[in-house]
């Protein structure tokens, strides 16, 4: 076994709200950069990267997408920072049913940023590019994974979730019925 | 499909209520490319010279430009287009921000107004879905406030509003159309008033597609470096220095007077502190990487942007200060009113009331000066915020002066007109007073058809480099320019003319540039502006075909792109020709040079008329016409008598 500890490349974009001018050149160059075939369209909506701009309140804030979740949380709080005020919302990177950020407009499927992997690799990801104003500025960091994760099953989870929804019978009743019928 | 541009526009009849999606002609897209230039085929085409701006007939016009919401940067300004009850003609302002992008993604080039709402309403288009809603609650509201509130009303905080204010409500024609950070001017604020369009909120979610992905994205996304590196594009007199070539080259008071020595060192820091003290931050626009504007809090007052000029026409109006001026903004861009002719037009009354031409009768409770300047000027900075009032509100005197300069001076009488000194075809002018004619200057001032030299210079320096190995080397990299306008930089004196056909040649270059960014949608301070200081404007003549090819799909070398420009201006002209400019208006405000030239300016104005096949009246030829396709002008103009069948053949 190797007991060398593994490593693994972290990206991050880091994000500077005192220095974002506004301009949402980010999300013109990340829905350029993920249209098929690349660069034939742009569109803000399916961008994952969002200016929040509220400019009467002076409130400039790039949130990139993160996971989807099918529920919305409680959170509604305000933060004052600086002695400006953001709701919880403007930090958030969710896709989540209580607003519209970071969803296909088309389909409603939720969106996520995948720091715009290609093959060859970009030297930065393209909102980065063109954010001359630094508000966006790449890090690549190596780290040391701690400990391997035990990955649990797909179906193990998703079974899970019916059990608890609909009880342990109905699921094995279910699956017993769909053996018989499905074709392997 | 269709690159570039969406295919279709939005036709709004406000007085029947109608809402019609109607596709567009790409014939149309490559003759006059988009724009202003699109915009000026449909005004010709719909608005009869007999229809007056006030009548519902007159159209009001947004437009995107072709490259609006594609990949490259700094395409974002909006071009607004009607008539002007001010001037009786061609009416053209384009104003940054976001707003033009947003239609595009919403699935239109244009949002064409027709007709008179009843009562005053507002246009939400979502995408497909376009209403025509009710605004009273908003009468009398602030631009920005009725941006606000219609952000909630329609639950899209990123919907994009273009609103007018108080004053385009009362249809003064000094009433601009406010947007985000940026205002639109000179004629359409009024118009948007009278069609009684509080505001126009639009969101879109839609995909603009452009013809060549790989190529644009491999010229644009560098562009973002480019520009931001570039010190000689975006708005770099905003940055601080611009506050002394202002202050101490441009005339203060109803433009009349030069301080030149009045700049100061201690001023500079002074300033500077200030503007760093009220500004949150600076801003941009639409995809582009330059921060022109200044978010600014002005203690009391809605935050604002702040953009160009603007901070300075207020305080030199009133020989008031730095510090005024940023006060005053806050209310008259909530009021929505033009920073420009604002300003003129107070100054003028208050030389009228000076003269005892307007008295107290007319101004009830007219303050005092705050004190005088160390040379003796009034200091008029509360005799602007009482004028500011009385203006929007079009109370009493105020009635007359919201027309503007050139009819309130008609209209007061008793010599008022001697005080309207710095007009040119009705319109206020930027209070420039200088010693000696400046050959294109003259023909610029003369014959521009956009109203403010802002938008008609800007691609020749505007002085000779003294030292000659600068002019060298201003020259060499100088990528902007076509071969001859080099030779005749490398040879200019300072203290010189410029030889008279070299003038006509800077006049059409200058202004050929601006009606290529205003066709497309670029900002002038990316290249039609900027190129005059430096030389080294991001884009160019010679640059933005493949920009436009790439986009579009339509082919184009500089010279098609020369030539739509040229198009483009004719047609513009001609709009304005057949509403009855001739030769006898196009002449600069006659104190703007102290020593004139009158026999070389009627020259200059010869060689230029025949320079862009024009007639000695200044109306562009059959011939003209005909070769760059606009033939159904001069078939108009034929007809109308404009053009005699027999001159229209002659060149």
């Amino acid at each position: 076994m190797n007991v060398e500890p593994k490593k693994k490349i972290v990206k991050e974009i880091k994000v500077n709200l005192d220095k974002c001018i506004g301009c949402r050149a980010c999300e013109m160059a990340c829905s350029g950069f993920h249209a098929v075939p690349k660069f034939s369209s742009t569109n803000p909506a399916r961008s994952r990267i969002r200016v929040i701009v509220e400019d009467r309140k002076d409130v400039y804030l790039p949130v990139r997408a993160g996971d989807y979740t099918s529920a919305e949380c409680t959170g509604r709080n305000t933060y004052t920072i600086h002695g400006k005020e953001y709701s919880q919302c403007s930090f958030c990177t969710v896709s989540c049913p209580s607003r519209d950020l970071f969803k296909e407009p088309d389909s409603d499927l939720p969106l996520k940023c995948d720091m715009c992997e290609s093959v060859p690799p970009l030297p930065e990801p393209m909102c980065v590019q063109v954010c001359r104003c630094d508000a966006l500025t790449y890090v690549e960091k190596e780290e040391a994974v701690v400990a391997e994760e035990v990955k649990r099953d797909e179906i193990d989870m998703g079974l899970e979730a019916l059990v608890s929804k609909h009880g342990i019978n109905k699921v094995v009743d279910t699956v017993t019925k769909l053996s018989k019928t499905l074709k392997r | 499909m269709r690159y570039a541009e969406t295919g279709f526009n939005l036709e709004i009849d406000l007085s029947r209520g109608s809402i019609d999606r109607v596709a567009t002609d790409p014939k149309l897209t490559e003759l006059y490319l988009g724009g202003q230039g699109t915009t000026a085929k449909i005004l010709w085409d719909r608005v009869a010279p007999e229809v007056g701006p006030m009548d519902p007939e007159n159209l009001l016009i947004f437009s995107t430009g072709l490259l609006h919401s594609t990949s490259v940067p700094g395409a974002n300004r909006t071009s607004v287009d009607t008539f002007s009850p001010q001037t009786d003609r061609y009416s053209h302002s384009v104003f940054g921000g976001f707003f033009g992008p947003e239609m595009k993604f919403a699935g239109y080039d244009k949002f064409i107004f027709h007709g008179k709402a009843k009562d005053l309403v507002y246009v939400w288009i979502n995408n497909d879905k376009v209403e025509i809603r009710d605004a009273s609650h908003l009468k009398g509201k602030g631009a920005q406030e009725t941006a606000l509130i219609l952000k909630r009303e329609v639950g899209d905080a990123n919907a994009q509003v273009a609103s007018i204010g108080i004053a385009g409500e009362n249809r003064c024609y000094m009433a601009s159309i406010e947007h985000a950070n940026s205002s639109a001017s000179r004629g359409v604020g009024v118009i948007m008033g009278d069609k009684r369009i509080k505001a126009i909120i639009v969101r879109g979610t839609k995909d603009v597609y452009v013809a060549q992905p790989a190529e644009l994205a491999e010229i644009s996304i560098p562009m973002f470096k480019e520009m931001y590196d570039n010190k000689n594009c975006g708005d770099s007199m905003a940055h601080g220095e611009g506050d002394e070539f202002h202050v101490d080259n441009f005339a203060w008071g109803n433009a009349r007077t030069r301080r030149s020595k009045f700049f100061t060192k201690e001023m500079e820091q002074e300033w500077i502190d200030l503007e760093d003290n009220l500004r949150q931050r600076w801003t941009g626009c639409h995809n582009c990487p330059k921060d022109c504007h200044q978010a600014i809090h002005y203690p009391g007052r809605m935050p604002y942007h702040q953009k160009c000029y603007s901070k300075l026409t207020y305080a030199m109006g009133s020989f008031g200060d730095l510090d005024f001026d940023y006060d005053i903004i806050g209310i008259t861009q909530e009021y929505g009113m033009d920073a420009y002719s604002t300003p003129q037009t107070i100054a003028f009354a208050i030389e009228l009331y000076e003269a005892g031409i307007l008295t107290d009768k007319d101004l009830p409770d007219f303050p005092q000066p705050d004190g005088e300047t160390v040379e003796g000027f009034k200091i008029n900075k509360s005799r602007f915020f009482y004028l500011v009032e009385k203006i929007a509100h079009r109370e009493g005197i105020g009635n007359v002066l919201a027309n503007g300069v050139y009819a309130a001076a008609r209209e007061i009488g008793n010599g008022a007109d001697a005080y309207d000194h710095n007009t040119i075809k009705k319109f206020e002018q930027v209070p420039i007073k200088l010693g000696y004619v400046n050959y294109p200057y003259f023909l610029m001032f003369a014959t521009g058809e956009k109203m403010n030299i802002t938008q008609i210079e800007g691609s020749f320096p505007q002085t000779a480099i003294v030292d000659k190995k600068e002019r060298e080397e201003f020259v060499k990299g100088w990528d902007a320019a076509p071969e001859r306008f080099k030779k005749w930089l490398l040879e200019w004196e300072p203290q010189t003319n410029l030889p008279m056909d070299a003038a006509v040649h800077v006049c059409d270059w200058n202004e050929a540039m601006h009606y290529v960014d205003d066709a497309i949608g670029t900002c002038a301070f990316l290249s039609s502006f900027r190129g005059q200081f430096g030389g080294r404007p991001p884009y160019h003549i010679y640059n933005l075909p493949s920009f436009i090819t790439r986009a579009s799909g339509i082919e184009l070398d500089s010279d098609g792109l020369w030539e739509v420009a040229r198009r483009n201006r004719n047609l513009v002209r001609a709009l304005n020709i057949r509403r009855g400019l001739r030769r006898a208006d196009e002449k600069p405000p006659e104190d703007h040079w102290k020593k004139r030239e009158p026999e070389n300016e009627q020259k200059l104005l010869d060689m230029y008329y025949e320079f862009k096949g024009w007639n000695n009246d200044g109306i562009p030829t059959k011939e003209t016409l005909d070769k760059l396709g606009l033939d159904f002008v001069s078939k108009d103009f034929i007809q109308r008598g404009i053009l005699a069948e027999s001159q229209g053949d002659l060149s």
